[in-house]
């Protein structure tokens, strides 16, 4: 039935909202402290090798109450193999 | 992380008694720590057991007159603390139970004038005397909170099904696992059924997605629990209410005891427990 309802429950706001939350407040990690280790990661890894910078993707993921931070960083040799 | 040795089954009754230690958090004010400390207190002293619960929020207290004990204050913790009086005299026998005590807290001091080595050196005096010992944690995670979580064997963190009270309680179940009081248990506080089933509130299932801890209790929503502080006399006293009912279930399982938790009045709570992945 709640495809009929176009809002969405409260409930369900709330519990998404507090998974961003409790990720951010866990690693003391704002947003945009993870921007900037985003940036940082880019420069210093494409000193080493070229990777496809607008690809990088980076987040704090869960299990239980461990976090880890994950990082998808998309090389552009893969990319060029993958086009052919 | 090591998990907490539950007591299995009644503590001895004969000889050197070794009390537990129960501390009640939240860091959110208002999610009814007070109020939870009381009954499971009432419940686990209706059992048979010697329970005595400590209040610690100096400056403002209120066990006193949730407990409906206010008119018999003599002494209190801080004076227990800088000796004027010895413990014993501080301990206010609750009439109706006779196995359960209130060690007050000042009223007219701050939190700064107990310490955590205090509370650690008071409650290892008290062990050897009752079956329990319940610490009402203040809000915050100041002071008042190290003092509460010092002498702790376990910490009971509390929550209502609301952002700003699961934000909270994340935060102690972190501040609890960095000095290693953890894994503390979690009891979901004021839970409405119909908002659940309305999709207005957060289900017990999804509290415990989010803060990945076990649970020790739910309790609902209960208009009896403001009758029974207007009146001093904690629900859990007779087992006719909702609440009364979760509190008394909450000092089963502090016991060891394996107790379903309740199905209230909907037909899939308890399912939906069962269920959770």
């Amino acid at each position: 039935m709640d495809w009929l309802f176009r809002r969405k429950k409260s409930a369900n706001s709330a519990k998404e909202r507090l998974q961003l939350v409790l990720i951010h407040d866990r690693a003391n990690l704002t947003p945009a402290q993870l921007e900037l280790l985003k940036d940082d990661l880019i420069a210093t890894i494409s000193r080493h090798i070229e990777i496809d910078p607008g690809g990088v993707r980076i987040k704090v993921a869960q299990d239980g109450r461990e976090e880890r931070l994950v990082a998808d960083i998309p090389l552009k040799s893969a990319i060029r193999r993958r086009a052919h | 992380m090591a998990a907490w040795k539950l007591n299995p089954g009644m503590p001895a009754r004969d000889g050197e008694m070794n009390a537990k230690v129960i501390t009640i958090a939240s860091g959110k004010g208002g999610v009814g720590k007070t109020t939870s400390v009381a009954n499971i207190a009432v419940a686990l002293a209706s059992r048979g057991q010697k329970v005595t619960c400590i209040d610690g929020d100096i400056g403002l207290r209120n066990l006193d007159v949730i407990l409906g004990l206010e008119n018999r204050i003599v002494y209190d913790l801080v004076d227990v603390v800088e000796g004027r009086c010895r413990l014993r005299q501080a301990m206010i026998r609750d009439k109706r139970l006779s196995e359960l005590y209130l060690i007050p807290a000042a009223q007219t001091r701050d939190k700064s004038a107990v310490s955590p080595s205090d509370m650690v050196r008071l409650c290892d005096e008290l062990r050897s005397e009752v079956d329990w010992i319940l610490i009402d944690s203040p809000a915050g995670i100041e002071r008042g909170f190290k003092n509460a979580i010092a002498p702790a064997d376990r910490v009971l963190v509390l929550t209502n099904p609301e952002v700003s009270a699961v934000r909270d309680a994340d935060r102690v179940i972190g501040l609890l696992e960095a000095e290693g009081k953890g894994p503390a248990a979690l009891v979901i506080n004021r839970l409405d059924m119909s908002m659940v089933r309305r999709g207005d509130m957060l289900s017990v299932e999804d509290v415990l997605d989010l803060l990945a801890i076990d649970l020790i209790g739910i309790v609902p929503e209960d208009d009896s629990v403001i009758v029974a502080s207007n009146r001093g006399q904690p629900l859990a006293l007779d087992g006719k209410n909702k609440a009364g009912l979760a509190f008394q279930n909450i000092a089963r399982r502090l016991m060891g005891e394996k107790v379903p938790f309740i199905d209230f009045d909907t037909p899939n709570v308890f399912q939906r427990l069962l269920g959770r992945k």
